[in-house]
């Protein structure tokens, strides 16, 4: 209920708060906070100083050129709010909508999230699809991390101790594509349980010519299905192809199992939840 | 001319939707919870916890911490040996050999995570926190039992010296063993299930606290608590616990949000701050828990193992019942824990049904967990989960529909009172079968089987499954002479008592010795007085929750609120009004047998020109310069109701839930209730309380489990691992109603605060299980997650491949 005492720090330049974490490497960025003060509360995290981002400007904010931009301190409302992602990236918007509760999609951010990689979280998986570029800044500058490096391991990522999480660029695919995420989620907690993000591109015969799948909420970070993929690719997208990919799907996760859902009912519902989305993303990317 | 009178006629109050008056205060943050009471001088509490279900305290070093910022105290176990344990007060089943009850804080050892071992008094809640986090406490490890069946077998880990094999109590009610199992080997099906009810976490919205504050210029204390019973709480630390004189504390439940009985009881805080504002000088000290602590250590609710064998014939009839339970009390007993698996429960098992042969066996149980008394239903949703289960067990083996089995049982209207033969007072009234038809035509069952048999044939995805639960609870738990005596074990009273006061304006105030945490009271008795004494319902205030100013109450819970509270202020209302008649004979010169009172106004039979007005006459009766021969000034009376009787709700409840094959996931899509609680004052308040009880108890069904691992830790510890129902996760809820008035009170009402959660969890899970009866499938364990569901349709196409194939 009450936190460990600890220092508030609140800059207005990111030099400045580069500045701050570089100088205490026991500081934690605070974003929205909907992980970290709950955690902090409970005294699991008990960090000397908070950084927050709050006052930096530039950091917040959805635009577009060939790529759509995302700062990092955009909150889930902004997303499901944002005319630029309806029209470019809708499954972001969709996404947005589902995590949380209203509180949370107030205040919780995109960069937050990501930063957090919390084993279950929906945005982690969703990155990992859309083949997303997270750009860091820290004391050695900035530098630009492909989604499928950065989640590294349970709330773990690449960012250096010293690295704010300053925005997401996310390619807007050209052609016949279909996006789409499904969660089975937690009755307590929202989180999903198994949550399956899936981008299918089609070539001009019809067949599937690139395909992403991610899967969030069953092992220790969000993780590309790379079987389920490999059994799109160059596949006609009949329910057959599509349930068969969905079967391969658990092959190479490292499913873990808890109180909620054993790692068999787990992986029954990545094979469940897996051919549910690639249908929707097939049925989108037909148009 | 009839048309023109009725519209004169003042509309009657009782029987209107009127919206709660206290709800304003309490929607936009006026009200006053425990945690808004600011005292001058206010220090906290912060607690230190075992980490163990089972451990010897080897020694406890509070150095560090006494020397940390803004701490005013450090104290252990050994601080307070002049408090006695707290009283287990319900020693129903014959348990006065072998109660253990908390102390304060621990002495020697700990019997489950979370029972307090030290504290720390402080200046602000995160000095305390921290420096509670500096006490440093060694304990040596004993071996832990979570479990109430393993508890008892030989070599499990023992809790308490005077407790063998950790049995709290052995209690059976109706017939002889000997008698039932001749009638279950004499019955044409026989069926044996075990059932397991679950333990729950009560959680409710406002957690659990309490501040005291000791006056040394008086020696009085005041202790605010959040409380369903501070007129208890008073007595209990006054008498039992501290010795010190009743008179000299009192006790203040300020706003409570939310008990479901958890706050019913005495806890190890309430004593100690009072304690503890002793011993700084007078400083008032305050505990308020955070959810964890809640979790860890407020009481826990149901958690029975069963086994129940049934009897019945060819054609459905229940020919016997017996059922063998083990309930889990916790590490500890704590206040009326033992009265719950039996009085409340095993008393309850025959529901609305007439069954010749019942026999019911009790062990409680002594475990390493937290806790277990009254949660929300308190034994009535135990005992209605069993025999509704039971009821759709004998259908499914009878081949006859559910609804039938019930209609085929029920007690008949002629039958009333009818005792059940174990035990229970006589259910006061009832007509069962008008409640079953209306929630039958509301939901369509008919349709409804229907298309659950054309899904299966078409081989649907989403499986579909009707459930019923026909419940009948005993509530306004009250009569003195029978909970009291020894048989029951209760030891006291449960009588209720009002005062009803007209001031000289002609306003009135109602004090109760009851009280609300939600409910409504100052709705609800205000509409009562208003048309009992005619007086405009504005004009009436309702005080209560103050132990200074209100005469004594047993409490709120059992939903007795209105049936035993509420009786004592009709009567009250009742003396007011004769009195006022008398007065107003005086005041218009007639015989008081001559007086009729009407809307608030005496006039002479005949004359109603004559007349007096209410405000008048309490002019006259303050000022008393002009009073009938002996009449005492004022119109001030005081009643106290023990009433003759409990009453006893009933109705039924059907729920439609949809299942996803592939995942197992439930999804309750429609939920019909059609609920008998007599007479009823407000609608709306009424709807209320069952819409959250049926959330509550839905949420047994599909949601909630408190889990403890082997080593004792509470793995559901948090709301992100404890799912308690959200509005997106219930269905839409169809609500009607029958009428029919209990006898047992004036007013003719019975009680709505339990029945929905007693009705809910039962029609929840039959509908889960008819929906996959299809595969073979009888009976489920709760909470009925995807998971579980998934795996029972997985095992029974395993089992037999053929149900899978006929199936799709």
């Amino acid at each position: 209920m009450f936190p460990n005492q600890f220092a508030y720090h609140r800059p207005s330049t990111l030099e400045e708060a580069v500045g701050l974490l570089a100088a205490d490497p026991d500081a934690k960025v605070l974003a929205g906070g909907h992980s970290l003060l709950p955690a902090m509360k409970l005294r699991l995290a008990a960090p000397g100083a908070l950084v927050d981002l709050a006052s930096i400007e530039g950091l917040r904010g959805i635009s577009a050129d060939g790529a759509v931009t995302i700062g990092a301190m955009t909150t889930y409302n902004q997303l499901v709010d944002s005319d630029e992602l309806r029209a470019r990236l809708p499954v972001v918007a969709e996404v947005a909508a589902g995590v949380g509760d209203p509180q949370v999609r107030s205040l919780g951010t995109l960069g937050g999230s990501l930063a957090h990689n919390d084993p279950a979280a929906d945005f982690t998986a969703l990155m990992l699809a859309l083949g997303a570029d997270v750009t860091a800044v820290g004391s050695q500058g900035e530098r630009t991390i492909p989604a499928d490096e950065f989640f590294l391991d349970i709330l773990t990522t690449a960012l250096g101790p010293d690295e704010i999480l300053t925005a997401v660029r996310i390619p807007v695919p050209a052609g016949r594509v279909g996006m789409a995420y499904q969660k089975h989620e937690h009755p307590a907690s929202g989180y999903a349980v198994v949550g399956i993000a899936a981008v299918l591109a089609l070539g001009d015969d019809g067949t599937c010519r690139s395909a992403r799948v991610a899967v969030t909420g069953c092992a220790p970070t969000a993780t590309r299905a790379a079987a389920a993929e490999a059994a799109l690719v160059g596949q006609a997208l009949t329910p057959e192809t599509i349930a068969a990919a969905a079967q391969a799907a658990p092959g190479g996760l490292e499913i873990t199992g808890d109180l909620y859902a054993s790692a068999e009912y787990r992986s029954h519902l990545v094979t469940v939840v897996g051919r549910r989305v690639l249908e929707q993303a097939a049925a989108r990317a037909r148009g | 001319m009839s048309a023109t009178l009725d519209a004169a006629a003042p509309v009657k109050l009782v029987g209107q939707p009127l919206k709660r008056r206290e709800d304003p205060r309490l929607i936009t943050g006026a009200g006053a919870f425990l945690d808004d009471v600011r005292l001058p001088g206010l220090c906290h509490l912060g607690v230190v916890r075992s980490p163990y279900g089972h451990a010897r305290i080897l020694g406890i070093d509070t150095t560090r911490a006494a020397a940390m910022p803004g701490v005013l105290g450090v104290f252990t176990g050994d601080d307070f040996l002049d408090l006695n344990p707290l009283p287990c007060a319900w020693q129903a089943g014959k348990v006065q050999n072998n109660v253990n009850t908390p102390r304060v804080l621990a002495v020697g050892e700990v019997h489950h995570v979370g029972d307090p071992v030290a504290v720390v008094v402080a200046e602000t809640p995160s000095q305390a926190v921290d420096a509670a986090e500096a006490i440093d406490v060694e304990y040596e490890e004993l071996p832990v039992v979570v479990d109430a069946r393993r508890a008892t077998e030989p070599g499990a880990p023992q809790l308490h010296e005077n407790a063998p094999n950790n049995v709290v109590l052995r209690w059976s009610c109706g017939k002889e063993a000997a008698e039932v199992d001749a009638a279950l080997a004499a019955a044409e099906v026989r069926i044996d299930q075990p059932i397991v009810n679950q333990r729950l976490l009560p959680t409710p919205m406002d957690t659990r606290g309490s501040i005291g504050r000791y006056d040394p210029g008086t020696g009085e204390y005041t202790l605010w608590a959040t409380s369903q019973a501070p007129h208890v709480m008073r007595l209990l630390i006054a008498a039992f616990v501290m010795g010190v004189p009743e008179q000299n504390i009192r006790v203040i439940a300020p706003d409570v949000g939310g008990g479901f009985g958890q706050k019913i009881f005495l806890y190890f805080d309430m004593p100690l701050v009072l304690a503890l504002s002793k011993k700084l000088g007078g400083r008032p000290v305050k505990f308020y828990e955070d959810r964890s602590e809640n979790y860890l250590s407020a009481t826990h609710g149901r958690d029975h193992l069963t086994d129940v064998a049934i009897g019945a014939t060819r054609d459905g009839q229940i020919t016997a019942l017996k059922v063998d339970t083990h309930a889990n009390l916790g590490g500890y007993l704590s206040t009326i824990a033992p009265g719950i698996p039996t009085t409340l429960y095993a008393r309850m098992i025959a529901g609305c049904y007439k069954i010749p042969n019942i026999r019911v066996d009790v062990t409680g149980v002594y475990t390493n967990t937290a806790m277990v008394d009254a949660y929300r239903g308190a034994g009535r949703p135990e005992a209605a989960f069993v025999i509704e289960r039971v009821c759709d067990l004998v259908a499914d083996a009878t081949g006859l529909d559910p609804a039938e089995v019930r209609r085929r049982n029920f007690i008949q209207p002629s039958d009333f009172p009818y005792d059940t033969g174990i035990g229970m007072l006589p259910y006061d009234s009832g007509n069962y079968e008008p409640t079953l038809d209306r929630a039958l035509e509301l939901v369509g069952y008919d349709d409804l089987k229907a298309e659950q048999a054309a899904r299966r044939a078409r081989g649907d995805r989403k499986l579909l499954g009707i459930g019923l639960s026909s419940y009948v609870e005993v509530c306004g738990v009250a009569p003195s002479k029978w909970i009291g005596l020894p048989g029951e074990g209760w030891g006291a009273g449960l009588w209720e008592s009002a005062n009803v006061k007209v001031h000289l304006t002609g306003k009135v105030v109602v004090t109760t010795g009851t009280l609300p945490h939600g409910q409504g009271h100052e709705t609800t008795f205000a509409q009562l007085v208003a048309d009992e004494l005619g007086v405009p319902y504005d004009d009436i205030q309702v005080r209560h929750s103050d132990t200074l100013g209100t005469p004594f109450g047993f409490g709120s819970y059992g939903s007795r609120s209105l049936s035993v509270g509420g009786t004592a202020i009709y009567k009250s209302v009742a003396k007011v009004r004769e009195k006022a008649k008398r007065l107003a004979a005086h005041m218009l010169e007639a015989a008081p047998e001559d007086i009729v009172w009407e809307d608030g106004k005496a006039h002479v039979r005949g004359a109603p020109a004559s007349l007096k007005t209410l405000g008048e006459i309490a002019l006259q009766a303050s000022v008393a310069y002009d009073l009938p021969e002996g009449m005492e000034p004022y119109l001030d009376e005081t009643t106290y109701y023990d009433p003759p009787n409990c009453t006893f709700p009933f109705g039924t409840h059907v729920c439609v839930v949809e299942i996803d094959r592939e995942t197992g996931a439930v999804e309750p899509v429609r939920y019909v209730a059609v609920d008998d609680v007599g007479n009823v004052v407000n609608p709306l308040i009424v709807d209320g309380q069952i819409h959250g009880g049926i959330a509550q108890g839905l949420a047994q069904a599909l949601y909630e489990a408190a889990v403890y691992s082997d080593d004792g830790e509470l793995v559901t510890g948090t709301l992100n691992d404890y799912a308690i129902p959200k509005a997106s996760m219930v269905p839409t809820y169809e609500l009607d109603r029958t009428v029919t008035p209990s006898p047992t009170n004036p007013m003719g009402v019975k009680g709505a605060g339990e029945a929905g959660t007693i009705a809910s969890t039962p029609a929840v899970a039959n509908a889960v299980i008819d929906a996959v009866s299809h595969l073979g499938v009888r009976h489920l364990d709760m909470p009925l997650t995807p998971e579980r569901v998934w795996r029972a349709m997985r095992d029974a196409e395993r089992s037999d491949p053929g149900v899978a194939a006929a199936a799709d």
